[in-house]
């Protein structure tokens, strides 16, 4: 799976856990740029990639998450 | 008539990832609905509620409950029921819900503690939550508690559900405590978690993770499980559940078509794997006939043959069963429509059960308050649609609901009768009708609160009380307060009338005023009339103000004070307000007999 593939998908997912059609997410966008991004919003992001790319992160790996690239680019050592 | 659809992946079989992903837009579009009922909801958690409050708010709003919602800090669930604070005392709360966890399990035995010991940790267990309870008993409202689902691991094996020291014996007893009290408890309904764990999978239901990272007591994934479970529990508090179920006969009660393959070629019995299956779905619809559910036919058919269907020594199901029975050619939504007036019933009380896809689609559209659960054409699923979407879950067996079914045969003969009378006063003579009008008294609390919640035609301000509300006017001298109850020769019609009057000084107000549209055209709406100028009387009041508030549902009533003789005194748009001087009073009942306390 390619880079913008999966996150085209986290696109996706940020767009209906935030209910805003027209988010543009970019590799730095971090939980500072969403006022809804909270920590239990998070939660429901990660389980929500979680689910649709079936991987799994472990507890360790989700506090190190501080943008969007991060997260990205754990997901394709995962989907590898 | 409602236009908006449902959200079809909030009911069985659950759309999941729909719901997590989307239920921000789903809300939106809910929200737009009319005639939303606003409910206070107070949830106490022993653990994370956010996403639980956020997903139960949509299955509330699917069924027309816009929830204001109170969340205890978390895991402060005991402290807030027991000391409250200034915020919940505000807050005016209709229901608790309490969502309690084996998490939130104290302490479990010891391996060394005698059974002494673990006696004396289970009642402290037990303890803690009769003291939620009682405290909270002060709001008077309904209280649902989560019982315990099991743990995950258990270090003793199998041995962990039949020792005394095990962690799943110990929690088998606390549920069947918590199954004791809510029998002992009016408004304590045990939400069944255990159930729900199993049914889901305890290994999907508890996620480790995210315990230790968000500290929530079941998976994302189980939260719509558990929320749906909720949501079925607070419409059976509210009364919103159905009360009649509408079959299909060919490929829905039996296999086969009555009409081709005739009475022995049809599929029901125990000879056959198929068979058996229309046996099953048959006995479930016995059962729920049984605990008071309406059973209906709706089916393309010749009448006798589809009547023939039943008299097969297999049927669990006879035509009896049958309050309304409607065999004939024409389209399903007419027949539907034709059996909710047959049965004097709301049309949104009916769930319809089709294995044909066309026929479901067609009364869907056309009388889009029917429920009709997408069964697919497998009888071996039908039963789920049924069960799992709670169309009929209730909160307690009375014995009105059980004798519900009877009385709607009975009034199968009263229509008979009526067309043989030359007159209508002749006919409601020979009636021999019985009223007993009386105060409150605490047998009859519950059905009063029931009736109350579940009553919107003939409901002059369709004011809502739960049952603990209902308790306290009982004992207060400043109401008016009686129910009706009628027999006739046919039968007992049960508890079908409530009036509550709020005194002050020389007038008396009437906060409610509500009939069963069971005993409609029978006269009873003027012997609780007498009643009521009689106890006015009695209390020095010289004049009763009567109101009416408009609903979707009550246009019916719009003049029910003008045929009483009130006059008109205030418009406030559909809104009304009438008088009646009472000095001059005279009774208005010629047909009912009437027994006081």
């Amino acid at each position: 799976m390619t880079r913008e593939k999966v996150f085209n998908g986290v696109q996706g997912i940020f767009r209906d856990i935030f209910d805003e059609d027209d988010l543009m997410i970019s590799d730095t966008t971090s939980s500072d740029e969403i006022e809804d991004w909270d920590s239990l919003n998070h939660i429901n992001l990660v389980s929500a990639i979680e689910k649709e790319f079936e991987i799994r992160f472990s507890l360790g790996e989700l506090m190190t998450l501080k943008d969007v690239g991060a997260m990205v680019d754990l997901m394709l050592e995962k989907i590898k | 008539m409602e236009i908006y659809k449902k959200i079809t992946a909030l009911e069985y079989p659950l759309d999941v990832n729909i719901i997590l992903r989307k239920k921000k837009s789903i809300k939106k579009y809910l929200l737009l609905q009319d005639d939303l009922i606003e409910k206070n909801i107070v949830i106490l958690g022993g653990s994370t509620t956010s996403e639980v409050k956020n997903i139960l708010e949509l299955f509330l709003l699917n069924n027309g409950i816009k929830a204001n919602f109170y969340e205890s800090e978390y895991n402060k669930f005991y402290e807030d029921a027991l000391f409250g604070n200034d915020i919940l005392d505000k807050f005016n709360p209709d229901i608790f819900y309490i969502h309690t966890s084996n998490q939130n399990i104290i302490k479990y035995p010891g391996y060394k503690e005698s059974e002494s010991e673990i006696a004396t940790l289970l009642s402290n267990e037990m303890q803690r939550y009769k003291s939620i309870w009682s405290s909270l008993s002060k709001f008077d409202c309904a209280i649902i508690q989560n019982n315990f689902d099991y743990t995950l691991d258990r270090s003793l094996g199998n041995l962990d559900s039949s020792d005394i020291h095990g962690k799943t014996y110990f929690i088998n007893q606390l549920n069947n405590e918590f199954s004791k009290s809510s029998r002992e408890i009016k408004n304590l309904y045990i939400n069944d978690i255990n159930y729900l764990s199993s049914y889901f999978g305890l290994k999907n239901w508890f996620d480790k993770s995210l315990w230790y990272q968000a500290k929530y007591a079941l998976s994302l994934s189980a939260i719509p499980e558990l929320a749906f479970s909720i949501s079925k529990i607070i419409n059976s508090i509210l009364g919103k559940t159905k009360k009649c179920l509408v079959l299909d006969l060919d490929n829905t009660c039996w296999g086969g078509v009555i009409g081709d393959d005739g009475l022995g070629g049809i599929h029901i019995g125990t000879e056959t794997a198929i068979a058996e299956t229309f046996t099953s779905f048959q006995k479930y619809a016995k059962e729920l006939k049984q605990r008071g559910i309406t059973l209906a036919a709706c089916s393309k058919n010749d009448f006798k043959n589809a009547k023939e269907g039943f008299e097969h020594p297999e049927s669990i199901l006879k035509f009896d069963d049958f309050t309304s029975f409607k065999a004939n050619w024409n389209p399903k939504h007419q027949s539907i429509i034709e059996i909710a007036k047959e049965i004097n019933i709301g049309i949104d009380s009916l769930i319809f059960i089709d294995d044909n896809p066309v026929e479901r689609d067609i009364v869907f559209s056309q009388v889009p308050s029917v429920a009709v659960p997408d069964i697919g054409a497998d009888v071996i699923h039908f039963i789920e649609h049924i069960d799992r979407n709670g169309y009929f879950e209730p909160i307690s067996l009375l014995a009105d609901d059980i004798n519900r079914g009877q009385y709607y045969e009975d009034n199968k003969k009263r229509a008979v009768e009526q067309l043989t009378f030359k007159s209508y006063d002749e006919f409601l003579v020979s009636l021999d009708m019985m009223a007993d009008i009386k105060s409150f008294s605490s047998v009859y609390l519950d059905r009063i609160a029931q009736l109350t919640n579940k009553t919107n035609q003939f409901n002059l301000t369709t004011k809502r009380y739960t049952a603990g509300e209902i308790e306290n006017i009982a004992y207060r001298d400043d109401y008016i307060k009686f129910y009706g109850k009628l027999t006739d020769k046919y039968g007992d019609n049960g508890l079908i009338a409530i009036t509550i009057g709020r005194v002050e000084e020389k007038q008396c107000h009437i906060d409610l005023w509500l009939m069963s549209c069971r005993v409609l055209k029978r006269d009873m709406e003027f012997a609780m009339l007498d009643e009521l100028v009689k106890q006015c009387k009695e209390k020095g009041v010289s004049e009763i103000v009567g109101y009416y508030f408009k609903s979707a549902k009550n246009s019916m009533v719009s003049n029910l004070y003008e045929k009483f003789g009130f006059e008109l005194t205030e418009t406030n748009s559909e809104d009304t307000i009438w008088k009646l001087d009472i000095t001059n009073y005279e009774n208005k009942n010629k047909f009912i007999g009437i027994r006081n306390d």
